[in-house]
């Protein structure tokens, strides 16, 4: 077998020969070598320098190609019986021994990669200084690249997680009912609980009884319950409505006064319904809105297009792109999200806002509650207690990495993990770092299991 | 690929619209092969001399940023890297990370060929297929040749997938080798110590090689001197550091390489990458052999990495949970993210008929045609052999939820279906189910269109045990 040669090999042949100097060599391009008539001697240092230029440039095959060509014009011209200069004839030269080479010494290059636009940043939550009776505030987005892509711009703040609460006990999966079943009954212990037991940094409070199909409690009665969780807790608020497209306006407008000057996230303004109405509320009594669309890019441009009509400030706005489980449909959510982040990086002003996913969605994918496979020809599922989790933890983070800002989740033990993480990647001062005193290299002698 | 457009490729085709690629026109055939939808082989006048310069031109340019290497053999050999984007709607991501799963030198004899089955045979059905997993890595944890090269032995007589060496004696991965060098095993890793053992073994035994170091200088300088060398079928472990500020450089590790490969073309480092999750072992880990809460929470770890670098450019990853809680969500996640997203959303709608369904006797189940959807109640019938029918509505491409949401599931729109597709006709009787996620439809379905509605159960899969009580219906008998 023919071996492809260095010029680490080539200064090896020259040395054979007990050659100390070449004089008379030229490099020309990337590697020529033009070898006069008469004395024809190349000193290591030269081997060195070719070396440094070709690693400079890119090796490519084209340019090994032509070292061993080279070498092998070197070992004609040096070989006894051939004439000084004479023709380059085809020599076949043996491999060189590995243990004769070199490391090809390169230093590794990378672009960073420089946006144009920037995400709005957008604060939810008023202090007293604020006319608000919050403890504290989020602030989110202001990215100029990628999420966690620290090397190209520092990430300005890291994601937040909003846990859910619900005006009325629900129908959860087991695993994550456990946590809650002492609550569910009183929107404002509920709430409490996220905070002082989950660490939660938001609240969402889900006025899902609204619902003219399910208990069609009256605007009235929601803003009350609105207004205990603003007592029961001091973090920011998200306010949702039960989706119901046509009761949602009024039981929004309702809470949206009720919650007057406390800056929560009004969940949410989508095309299906008067949107106006919950645009103007917010606008009225200081809230921020979230615009919410259904996997559809232009739908969402369209969306935002409006609310800027109305009047709605640009910091006024985070946007829900929709969230879809991991296996069912993630795929198309992770890359809507990547693709209005990156729209709005190269300056689609129309995308760049915060992006809020709700990833309690993730419980929706029968992997994450049901008992056993209901495909006979699976392996077996294991206890659905584990599985859960680790869905809801993968479809936030998922989204995370293509661009959501905020994350409402509803498992304690997800919701701290994707904090976890996310705090590491933002590169937070004081996250755990145990890591790097670990060898990493070890895994491979690893005896733990 | 360094071409962009179909003309660009179109020249060095032979331009005879001979059609013997399927394709009308060279000019189609030349779009095709920019989305990486036909080979160049599909042109069988390109092998002709006549046309032989032109072919092997246009081969170098629609060669991937991203070098392609091949693990194992056969049916089960594993193709990695060959990616050509950063972000997958760009066009789509094309070899899917090849997830491996370990053993160890040290295991008991019954223990490791059990465990080697379970990987070997593990399987998920998902949106129409069985999804497995793709690699054993055989790590060396005695550190001794013999004892290294006995597990290789029985693991290969356990599986056919393709194995990955690990240890970074070369005296020890040799005598690994010998057992299966008819397999093209990966070995792993060469490093700035013991590179020159590695450099021999990769060629001797024409294997593809793991190069390891978490210095991007030192990595770039192996990559180039064992290309310089002739060895070029090279998987980069940029080393995965599991918590802290080390996560957060091994994340910008593999997006600098990626982009240093196919952004800015540099030859030298566009290698497939090797992440290793299960160094999350390495912090907090504990036995596999005790389930202490620890050992959940660690295996949660290991797959939050997976799920990190599998975005994120892994081609190949090393994981230690074998647990259903974490292959189940590992395997999705790469099925999701490696699925082609211009491959449609939707299935044609219409009346399928799932197993051998009689006439006047058989259910018939209702759902739209947003292809996850289908496959997912099509699949829990066939899978439970309940001989049905299964009207496919028209939800524009949405879910039975979204599209009851957006008006795309409601009366109207069944009405619509039953008649376009003739159902009463072929079904013989007039009861439908519908998915328990639409229940607020059956009143107003039941009175536009005549038929007696029963509501299902909000999951497919809970289909079984509803069938049980209730169908057939008491109006049947």
């Amino acid at each position: 077998m023919e071996k492809e040669i260095t010029l680490a090999d080539i200064a090896k042949i020259l040395e054979k020969y007990e050659i100390v100097e070449l004089e008379d060599v030229k490099i020309k391009g990337d590697i020529e070598l033009e070898l006069a008539e008469g004395g024809v001697t190349l000193p290591p240092s030269i081997a060195q320098a070719l070396q440094s230029i070709i690693s400079a440039a890119h090796i490519s095959s084209s340019t090994t190609e032509a070292i061993a060509t080279t070498a092998q014009a070197l070992q004609s011209i040096l070989s006894p019986g051939a004439g000084a200069g004479a023709g380059v004839q085809k020599v076949q030269i043996p491999a060189t021994p590995v243990e004769e080479l070199g490391l090809i010494r390169t230093e590794f290059k990378v672009a960073k990669t420089e946006w144009k636009g920037q995400i709005e940043e957008v604060t939810i939550g008023a202090t007293s200084a604020d006319g608000g009776t919050r403890e504290g505030t989020v602030t989110i987005g202001g990215e100029k690249a990628l999420p966690f892509y620290n090397f190209d711009y520092q990430m300005p703040h890291p994601p937040v997680i909003s846990v859910d609460c619900f005006d009325m006990p629900i129908t959860l999966a087991k695993a994550v009912r456990g946590h809650y079943e002492d609550v569910m009954e009183d929107p404002g212990e509920w709430a409490k609980k996220n905070v002082r037991e989950f660490g939660a940094d938001m609240v969402t409070i889900h006025l899902i009884s609204t619902d003219p199909t399910i208990k069609d409690t009256s605007a009235k009665e929601a803003a009350k319950t609105v207004e205990e969780v603003l007592q029961a807790v001091k973090v920011p608020l998200v306010i949702g409505g039960s989706g119901n497209p046509d009761k949602d306006p009024g039981v929004l407008e309702a809470a949206a006064e009720a919650a007057e000057g406390e800056r929560c996230l009004i969940a949410s303004a989508n095309l299906n319904m008067d949107y106006e109405r919950i645009a103007k509320a917010a606008l009225e009594h200081g809230h921020v809105i979230l615009s919410w669309t259904q996997l559809d890019i232009n739908a969402q441009k369209t969306l935002n297009r409006y609310l800027f009509k109305l009047g709605v400030p640009r910091e006024d706005i985070v946007i829900d792109p929709t969230t879809a489980a991991l296996g069912y449909g993630l795929d198309y959510a992770f890359t809507n999200i990547e693709r209005m982040r990156i729209s709005a990086l190269k300056g689609d002003t129309d995308l760049a806002f915060p992006i809020s996913c709700g990833i309690t969605n993730a419980w929706g994918a029968r992997e994450a509650w049901m008992k056993d496979s209901p495909i006979r020809e699976d392996s077996d599922w294991g206890p659905a207690a584990n599985r859960g989790p680790l869905y809801e933890i993968m479809t936030g983070l998922t989204l995370g990495v293509a661009g959501g800002d905020m994350f409402m989740m509803m498992h304690p033990k997800a919701a701290a993990a994707v904090k976890r993480v996310t705090q590491m990647l933002f590169g937070a001062t004081g996250a755990a770092d145990e890591g790097k005193k670990v060898k990493m290299e070890d895994w491979v002698t690893w005896g733990g299991a | 690929m360094k071409i962009s457009s179909p003309m660009e490729a179109w020249k060095y085709l032979p331009g005879t619209n001979c059609k013997e690629c399927g394709e009308k026109t060279c000019l189609a055939f030349a779009s095709l092969l920019l989305e990486r939808k036909k080979k160049l082989e599909e042109c069988p006048l390109l092998f002709e001399p006549k046309y032989a310069d032109k072919g092997k031109k246009l081969a170098e340019l629609l060669a991937p940023e991203v070098r392609e290497v091949e693990v194992g053999i056969g049916d089960k050999a594993i193709k990695i890297g060959g990616e050509d984007i950063m972000h997958r709607h760009e066009l789509t991501f094309f070899n899917r990370t090849a997830l491996a799963y370990d053993v160890w030198d040290t295991m008991k004899e019954e223990e490791l060929r059990e465990r080697v089955r379970e990987i070997t045979n593990w399987q998920k059905f998902y949106v129409g297929e069985f999804l497995g997993v793709d690699a054993i890595a055989v790590r060396s944890v005695s550190g001794e040749a013999k004892t290294f090269a006995q597990c290789v032995k029985r693991v290969a007589e356990e599986t056919d997938l393709p194995l990955v060496l690990c240890s970074f004696d070369a005296k020890v991965i040799e005598q690994g080798l010998k057992e299966v060098s008819d397999r093209n095993p990966l070995i792993y890793a060469a490093t700035e110590d013991n590179w020159k053992a590695f450099l021999e073994l990769a060629t001797r035994y024409e294997v593809p090689v793991t190069l390891f170091s978490a210095n991007l200088d030192m990595l770039n300088t192996l990559a180039v001197t064992f290309s310089s060398a002739g060895v070029t079928n090279i998987v980069l472990d940029p080393g995965s550091y599991p918590t802290g500020k080390g996560l957060e450089e091994t994340f910008a590790r593999f997006i600098m390489i990626r982009r240093a490969g196919i952004v800015d073309g540099n030859k030298g480092i566009a290698y497939p990458l090797m992440s290793v999750p299960m160094t999350a072992w390495m912090v907090n880990g504990t036995g596999t052999g005790a389930k202490t809460e620890n050992t959940l929470e660690t295996s949660y770890w290991e797959a939050i990495l997976a799920d990190l670098f599998i975005l994120k450019y892994a081609d190949i990853m090393i994981l230690h949970s074998t647990e259903p809680h974490s292959l189940i969500p590992e395997r999705t996640l790469v099925a999701n993210i490696y699925t082609d997203p211009r491959r449609p959303v939707s299935v044609e709608p219409g009346l399928r008929e799932v197993g051998t369904p009689t006439a006047g006797e058989s259910p018939l189940f209702v759902t739209t045609n947003f292809a996850l959807t289908y496959y997912t109640v099509e699949s829990d019938l066939a899978s439970n052999k309940i001989d049905s029918y299964l009207m496919v509505v028209d939800g524009e491409g949405m879910g039975v939820e979204s599209a009851v949401a957006g008006g795309q599931l409601n009366a109207e729109t069944m009405k619509d279906a039953l008649e376009s597709f003739d159902v009463e006709r072929k079904v013989k009787h007039k009861t439908m189910v519908i998915p328990g996620l639409a229940a607020r439809l059956s009143g107003e379905t039941e009175d536009v269109t005549g038929w007696t509605v029963l509501v299902g159960p909000r999951d497919s899969g809970r289909i079984p045990g509803w069938m049980e009580n209730n169908w057939p219906p008491e109006t049947f008998s």
